[in-house]
Protein backbone atom coordinates (compact mmCIF):
# COMPACT_ATOMS: atom_id res chain seq x y z
CA UNK A 1 0.00 0.00 0.00
CA UNK A 2 1.27 3.41 -1.05
CA UNK A 3 2.10 5.88 1.69
CA UNK A 4 0.08 8.63 0.45
CA UNK A 5 -3.03 5.72 0.30
CA UNK A 6 -2.17 5.01 4.02
CA UNK A 7 -2.23 8.85 5.44
CA UNK A 8 -5.60 9.05 3.30
CA UNK A 9 -6.91 6.15 5.07
CA UNK A 10 -5.17 7.58 8.83
CA UNK A 11 -6.67 10.66 8.22
CA UNK A 12 -10.05 9.52 7.09
CA UNK A 13 -10.56 7.19 9.90
CA UNK A 14 -9.34 9.67 12.46
CA UNK A 15 -11.94 12.00 10.98
CA UNK A 16 -14.35 9.38 11.58
CA UNK A 17 -14.07 8.25 14.98
CA UNK A 18 -14.15 11.88 16.17
CA UNK A 19 -17.69 11.65 14.71
CA UNK A 20 -18.22 8.19 15.94
CA UNK A 21 -21.12 8.71 18.28
CA UNK A 22 -23.18 5.79 19.33
CA UNK A 23 -20.26 3.26 18.84
CA UNK A 24 -18.44 1.20 15.76
CA UNK A 25 -22.05 -0.13 14.36
CA UNK A 26 -22.03 3.34 13.05
CA UNK A 27 -18.72 3.39 11.73
CA UNK A 28 -18.66 -0.06 9.74
CA UNK A 29 -20.64 0.74 7.28
CA UNK A 30 -18.68 3.81 6.43
CA UNK A 31 -15.39 1.49 6.28
CA UNK A 32 -16.62 -0.69 4.30
CA UNK A 33 -18.09 1.95 1.82
CA UNK A 34 -14.28 3.42 2.25
CA UNK A 35 -12.26 0.27 1.62
CA UNK A 36 -14.22 -1.47 -0.44
CA UNK A 37 -16.15 0.78 -2.93
CA UNK A 38 -14.50 3.75 -3.13
CA UNK A 39 -10.84 3.01 -3.14
CA UNK A 40 -10.80 -0.93 -3.85
CA UNK A 41 -8.25 -1.25 -1.32
CA UNK A 42 -9.83 -5.21 -0.59
CA UNK A 43 -12.20 -7.32 -1.92
CA UNK A 44 -15.52 -7.69 0.09
CA UNK A 45 -15.30 -11.14 1.05
CA UNK A 46 -11.98 -10.13 2.05
CA UNK A 47 -13.75 -7.57 4.07
CA UNK A 48 -16.27 -9.69 5.52
CA UNK A 49 -13.53 -12.29 6.80
CA UNK A 50 -11.78 -10.30 8.56
CA UNK A 51 -14.39 -8.93 10.48
CA UNK A 52 -14.94 -12.14 11.45
CA UNK A 53 -11.80 -12.93 12.75
CA UNK A 54 -11.21 -10.18 14.33
CA UNK A 55 -14.93 -10.84 16.69
CA UNK A 56 -13.60 -14.41 16.83
CA UNK A 57 -10.46 -12.63 19.39
CA UNK A 58 -11.04 -11.68 22.89
CA UNK A 59 -11.04 -7.76 23.31
CA UNK A 60 -13.31 -4.85 21.70
CA UNK A 61 -15.33 -5.47 19.04
CA UNK A 62 -12.95 -2.12 17.04
CA UNK A 63 -10.37 -4.14 16.79
CA UNK A 64 -11.31 -5.28 13.52
CA UNK A 65 -10.14 -1.63 12.08
CA UNK A 66 -6.44 -2.98 13.85
CA UNK A 67 -6.59 -6.12 11.69
CA UNK A 68 -7.73 -4.42 8.61
CA UNK A 69 -4.89 -1.61 8.90
CA UNK A 70 -1.92 -5.07 9.54
CA UNK A 71 -3.90 -6.81 6.30
CA UNK A 72 -3.34 -3.86 4.66
CA UNK A 73 0.00 -2.23 5.39
CA UNK A 74 1.33 -4.48 8.31
CA UNK A 75 2.87 -3.06 11.79
CA UNK A 76 2.33 0.37 11.04
CA UNK A 77 -0.74 -0.20 9.36
CA UNK A 78 -2.24 -1.58 12.15
CA UNK A 79 -0.28 0.74 15.04
CA UNK A 80 -1.93 3.54 12.75
CA UNK A 81 -5.63 2.14 12.89
CA UNK A 82 -5.71 1.61 16.53
CA UNK A 83 -4.23 5.14 17.14
CA UNK A 84 -7.06 6.49 14.87
CA UNK A 85 -9.48 4.87 17.48
CA UNK A 86 -7.77 5.61 20.99
CA UNK A 87 -6.71 9.73 19.76
CA UNK A 88 -10.51 10.70 19.68
CA UNK A 89 -11.68 8.82 22.01
CA UNK A 90 -9.12 9.42 25.09
CA UNK A 91 -8.81 13.21 24.47
CA UNK A 92 -12.94 13.47 24.96
CA UNK A 93 -12.85 10.93 27.81
CA UNK A 94 -10.40 12.83 29.43
CA UNK A 95 -11.63 15.69 29.30
CA UNK A 96 -15.07 14.78 30.12
CA UNK A 97 -12.89 12.40 33.49
CA UNK A 98 -11.42 15.28 34.19
CA UNK A 99 -14.23 17.59 34.78
CA UNK A 100 -16.52 15.08 35.98
CA UNK A 101 -13.66 14.74 38.74
CA UNK A 102 -13.10 18.71 39.58
CA UNK A 103 -16.94 19.06 40.16
CA UNK A 104 -18.84 15.37 40.93
CA UNK A 105 -21.85 16.77 41.79
CA UNK A 106 -21.82 19.74 39.61
CA UNK A 107 -25.66 20.37 38.50
CA UNK A 108 -24.70 19.95 34.79
CA UNK A 109 -23.02 16.36 35.00
CA UNK A 110 -25.77 14.82 37.64
CA UNK A 111 -28.56 15.78 35.46
CA UNK A 112 -26.57 14.14 32.31
CA UNK A 113 -26.17 10.81 34.63
CA UNK A 114 -29.19 10.96 36.14
CA UNK A 115 -31.50 11.78 32.76
CA UNK A 116 -29.96 9.60 30.30
CA UNK A 117 -29.55 6.76 32.65
CA UNK A 118 -33.13 5.08 31.88
CA UNK A 119 -32.11 5.94 28.56
CA UNK A 120 -28.94 3.83 28.66
CA UNK A 121 -31.00 0.76 30.40
CA UNK A 122 -33.33 1.05 27.72
CA UNK A 123 -30.77 0.62 25.20
CA UNK A 124 -28.73 -2.20 26.96
CA UNK A 125 -32.31 -4.05 26.83
CA UNK A 126 -32.88 -3.43 23.40
CA UNK A 127 -29.43 -4.32 21.93
CA UNK A 128 -29.28 -7.94 23.93
CA UNK A 129 -32.91 -8.51 22.35
CA UNK A 130 -32.08 -7.44 18.46
CA UNK A 131 -28.88 -9.68 18.90
CA UNK A 132 -30.94 -12.42 20.51
CA UNK A 133 -32.76 -12.49 17.58
CA UNK A 134 -30.22 -11.75 15.27
CA UNK A 135 -28.22 -14.67 15.94
CA UNK A 136 -31.03 -17.19 17.50
CA UNK A 137 -32.22 -19.31 14.33
CA UNK A 138 -33.70 -22.64 16.27
CA UNK A 139 -34.87 -23.77 19.64
CA UNK A 140 -31.24 -25.05 20.71
CA UNK A 141 -30.11 -21.80 20.22
CA UNK A 142 -32.71 -20.03 22.32
CA UNK A 143 -32.17 -22.68 24.74
CA UNK A 144 -28.70 -22.24 25.02
CA UNK A 145 -29.22 -18.35 25.54
CA UNK A 146 -31.90 -18.91 28.04
CA UNK A 147 -29.67 -21.54 29.79
CA UNK A 148 -26.48 -18.41 30.22
CA UNK A 149 -28.82 -15.88 31.46
CA UNK A 150 -29.95 -18.13 34.07
CA UNK A 151 -26.71 -18.88 34.54
CA UNK A 152 -25.50 -15.96 34.63
CA UNK A 153 -28.27 -14.30 37.60
CA UNK A 154 -28.46 -17.61 39.79
CA UNK A 155 -24.76 -18.76 40.37
CA UNK A 156 -21.37 -16.75 41.08
CA UNK A 157 -19.54 -19.20 38.75
CA UNK A 158 -17.13 -18.12 36.04
CA UNK A 159 -19.52 -17.97 32.51
CA UNK A 160 -16.18 -18.38 30.37
CA UNK A 161 -16.59 -21.95 29.83
CA UNK A 162 -20.52 -20.65 28.49
CA UNK A 163 -18.67 -19.19 25.98
CA UNK A 164 -16.62 -22.67 25.11
CA UNK A 165 -19.69 -24.77 24.91
CA UNK A 166 -21.29 -22.05 22.02
CA UNK A 167 -18.06 -22.49 20.15
CA UNK A 168 -18.49 -26.17 20.15
CA UNK A 169 -22.30 -25.99 19.63
CA UNK A 170 -21.27 -23.96 17.04
CA UNK A 171 -18.59 -25.96 15.13
CA UNK A 172 -21.05 -29.39 15.87
CA UNK A 173 -23.39 -27.77 14.03
CA UNK A 174 -26.38 -27.74 16.94
CA UNK A 175 -27.28 -24.03 17.31
CA UNK B 1 -30.29 0.77 50.28
CA UNK B 2 -27.66 0.05 48.58
CA UNK B 3 -24.38 2.99 49.02
CA UNK B 4 -24.72 5.56 46.50
CA UNK B 5 -20.93 5.72 46.30
CA UNK B 6 -18.00 2.89 46.98
CA UNK B 7 -15.37 3.73 49.84
CA UNK B 8 -12.85 3.07 47.30
CA UNK B 9 -10.75 6.41 45.44
CA UNK B 10 -7.42 5.43 44.48
CA UNK B 11 -6.03 1.96 42.38
CA UNK B 12 -2.37 1.38 41.36
CA UNK B 13 -1.68 1.76 37.80
CA UNK B 14 -0.39 -1.45 37.58
CA UNK B 15 -3.38 -2.93 39.25
CA UNK B 16 -5.40 -1.36 36.47
CA UNK B 17 -3.51 -2.31 33.81
CA UNK B 18 -4.37 -5.91 34.85
CA UNK B 19 -7.82 -5.33 35.63
CA UNK B 20 -8.50 -4.42 32.57
CA UNK B 21 -6.31 -6.86 31.01
CA UNK B 22 -8.38 -9.66 32.55
CA UNK B 23 -11.72 -7.61 31.15
CA UNK B 24 -10.22 -7.87 28.01
CA UNK B 25 -9.05 -10.85 27.49
CA UNK B 26 -12.55 -12.66 28.72
CA UNK B 27 -14.33 -10.26 26.85
CA UNK B 28 -15.69 -11.83 23.87
CA UNK B 29 -19.04 -10.69 22.21
CA UNK B 30 -18.31 -7.68 24.11
CA UNK B 31 -16.74 -6.46 27.31
CA UNK B 32 -19.67 -4.51 29.02
CA UNK B 33 -20.61 -7.90 30.72
CA UNK B 34 -17.05 -8.10 31.47
CA UNK B 35 -16.04 -5.26 33.27
CA UNK B 36 -19.09 -5.12 35.23
CA UNK B 37 -18.24 -8.35 36.60
CA UNK B 38 -15.33 -7.25 37.42
CA UNK B 39 -15.75 -3.85 38.44
CA UNK B 40 -19.01 -4.28 40.68
CA UNK B 41 -18.88 -7.32 42.00
CA UNK B 42 -15.19 -8.67 41.96
CA UNK B 43 -12.81 -5.13 42.91
CA UNK B 44 -16.44 -3.63 44.22
CA UNK B 45 -14.52 -0.44 43.17
CA UNK B 46 -18.14 0.90 41.61
CA UNK B 47 -21.35 -0.15 42.18
CA UNK B 48 -24.18 -0.98 40.16
CA UNK B 49 -25.50 2.86 39.51
CA UNK B 50 -21.68 4.51 39.31
CA UNK B 51 -21.07 1.25 36.66
CA UNK B 52 -24.44 2.67 34.58
CA UNK B 53 -23.43 6.08 34.95
CA UNK B 54 -19.88 5.95 33.57
CA UNK B 55 -21.88 3.74 30.97
CA UNK B 56 -23.87 6.63 30.12
CA UNK B 57 -21.34 9.17 29.66
CA UNK B 58 -19.14 6.08 27.21
CA UNK B 59 -21.84 6.13 24.80
CA UNK B 60 -22.13 10.20 24.66
CA UNK B 61 -18.66 10.32 24.11
CA UNK B 62 -17.20 9.46 20.01
CA UNK B 63 -15.61 6.39 20.20
CA UNK B 64 -15.99 2.79 21.47
CA UNK B 65 -18.18 3.24 24.98
CA UNK B 66 -16.40 0.02 25.98
CA UNK B 67 -12.36 2.38 25.31
CA UNK B 68 -14.29 5.46 26.89
CA UNK B 69 -15.42 3.17 29.92
CA UNK B 70 -11.99 1.96 30.12
CA UNK B 71 -10.38 5.60 29.98
CA UNK B 72 -13.01 7.06 32.35
CA UNK B 73 -12.70 4.43 35.07
CA UNK B 74 -8.73 4.68 34.57
CA UNK B 75 -8.94 8.34 35.18
CA UNK B 76 -11.17 8.21 38.23
CA UNK B 77 -9.05 5.59 39.94
CA UNK B 78 -5.93 6.58 39.12
CA UNK B 79 -5.57 9.77 36.94
CA UNK B 80 -3.59 10.14 34.02
CA UNK B 81 -1.28 7.40 34.08
CA UNK B 82 -3.91 5.13 35.32
CA UNK B 83 -6.27 6.21 32.40
CA UNK B 84 -3.16 5.17 30.15
CA UNK B 85 -2.47 2.22 32.18
CA UNK B 86 -6.07 0.98 31.78
CA UNK B 87 -6.36 1.48 28.11
CA UNK B 88 -2.96 -0.27 27.74
CA UNK B 89 -4.19 -3.28 29.39
CA UNK B 90 -7.39 -3.47 27.50
CA UNK B 91 -6.31 -2.23 23.99
CA UNK B 92 -2.17 -3.84 24.11
CA UNK B 93 -3.40 -7.99 24.49
CA UNK B 94 -6.13 -7.54 22.22
CA UNK B 95 -3.81 -6.18 19.21
CA UNK B 96 -1.18 -8.64 19.46
CA UNK B 97 -3.55 -11.34 19.44
CA UNK B 98 -5.75 -9.83 16.47
CA UNK B 99 -2.16 -9.60 14.38
CA UNK B 100 -1.75 -13.21 15.40
CA UNK B 101 -5.04 -13.98 13.92
CA UNK B 102 -3.82 -11.61 10.78
CA UNK B 103 -0.76 -14.19 10.40
CA UNK B 104 -2.40 -17.01 10.81
CA UNK B 105 -5.56 -15.79 7.79
CA UNK B 106 -2.76 -14.71 5.96
CA UNK B 107 -1.42 -18.39 5.33
CA UNK B 108 -5.15 -20.03 5.95
CA UNK B 109 -7.32 -17.75 5.17
CA UNK B 110 -10.52 -17.95 6.97
CA UNK B 111 -11.75 -21.32 8.37
CA UNK B 112 -15.52 -22.22 8.08
CA UNK B 113 -15.29 -23.74 11.33
CA UNK B 114 -14.05 -20.32 12.54
CA UNK B 115 -17.48 -18.89 11.70
CA UNK B 116 -19.68 -21.70 12.84
CA UNK B 117 -17.61 -21.78 16.64
CA UNK B 118 -18.55 -17.76 15.84
CA UNK B 119 -22.42 -17.96 15.53
CA UNK B 120 -22.32 -20.55 18.81
CA UNK B 121 -20.06 -17.90 21.18
CA UNK B 122 -22.50 -14.92 19.77
CA UNK B 123 -25.85 -16.95 21.35
CA UNK B 124 -24.03 -16.87 24.60
CA UNK B 125 -22.68 -13.22 24.59
CA UNK B 126 -26.35 -12.05 23.51
CA UNK B 127 -27.69 -14.04 26.71
CA UNK B 128 -24.15 -12.02 28.71
CA UNK B 129 -25.55 -8.54 27.67
CA UNK B 130 -29.27 -9.46 28.93
CA UNK B 131 -28.13 -10.72 31.88
CA UNK B 132 -26.05 -7.43 32.34
CA UNK B 133 -29.29 -5.47 31.63
CA UNK B 134 -31.05 -7.83 34.24
CA UNK B 135 -28.64 -7.00 36.69
CA UNK B 136 -28.01 -2.94 35.75
CA UNK B 137 -32.02 -3.02 35.85
CA UNK B 138 -32.48 -2.06 39.61
CA UNK B 139 -30.66 0.82 39.70
CA UNK B 140 -33.76 2.58 37.48
CA UNK B 141 -35.71 4.88 39.81
CA UNK B 142 -38.92 3.29 41.04
CA UNK B 143 -40.76 6.25 39.55
CA UNK B 144 -42.63 6.91 36.00
CA UNK B 145 -40.43 8.87 34.39
CA UNK B 146 -37.57 7.23 34.43
CA UNK B 147 -39.19 3.87 33.84
CA UNK B 148 -41.20 5.33 30.77
CA UNK B 149 -37.90 7.15 29.25
CA UNK B 150 -36.36 3.30 29.67
CA UNK B 151 -39.52 1.71 27.80
CA UNK B 152 -39.81 4.46 25.02
CA UNK B 153 -35.84 3.69 24.35
CA UNK B 154 -36.34 0.17 24.34
CA UNK B 155 -39.44 0.09 22.19
CA UNK B 156 -37.87 2.54 19.80
CA UNK B 157 -34.43 1.16 19.17
CA UNK B 158 -35.22 -2.74 20.13
CA UNK B 159 -39.14 -3.15 18.53
CA UNK B 160 -39.28 -0.13 16.15
CA UNK B 161 -35.91 -0.30 15.24
CA UNK B 162 -35.76 3.21 14.50
CA UNK B 163 -32.08 4.34 13.93
CA UNK B 164 -30.53 5.30 17.26
CA UNK B 165 -29.68 8.47 16.56
CA UNK B 166 -32.71 9.67 15.78
CA UNK B 167 -34.37 7.75 19.46
CA UNK B 168 -31.92 9.17 21.30
CA UNK B 169 -32.03 12.80 19.54
CA UNK B 170 -36.07 12.83 20.59
CA UNK B 171 -35.70 11.32 24.07
CA UNK B 172 -32.30 13.24 25.66
CA UNK B 173 -33.60 16.60 25.49
CA UNK B 174 -36.54 15.37 27.19
CA UNK B 175 -34.84 12.91 29.91
CA UNK B 176 -32.56 15.86 30.68
CA UNK B 177 -35.47 18.43 30.86
CA UNK B 178 -37.14 15.85 33.42
CA UNK B 179 -34.06 15.55 35.40
CA UNK B 180 -33.15 19.17 35.41
CA UNK B 181 -36.66 20.24 36.50
CA UNK B 182 -36.54 17.06 39.27
CA UNK B 183 -33.02 18.63 40.34
CA UNK B 184 -34.43 22.35 41.13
Amino acid sequence: MARGDLLALFLHSLALWFVSIGGPSTILPEFHRYLVEAHRLMSNSQFVELYTLAQAAPGPNFMYVTLMGWHLAGWTGAALMTIAVLVPTMTFSLILGHMNQRRPNGTVGHVVKRGLTPITIGLMCASSTILIRAVNHNWRAYLLTLVTVTFVLRTPWNPLWLLAVGALAGVLGLV
Amino acid sequence: MEPTESSKTRISPYRLFLIFSQITLAGFGGAMFWARRRLVERERCLTDREFVEFLTLGQLLPGPPGLNLTVLVGYRFGGWAGAVAAVGGFVGWPFLVVIGMGVLYHYYGTLPIVQRALTGMSIVAAGLIFATFAKVVKVLPRRWQPVLFAILAFVGVGVLRWPLLWVIGALAPMALFAAWREQS
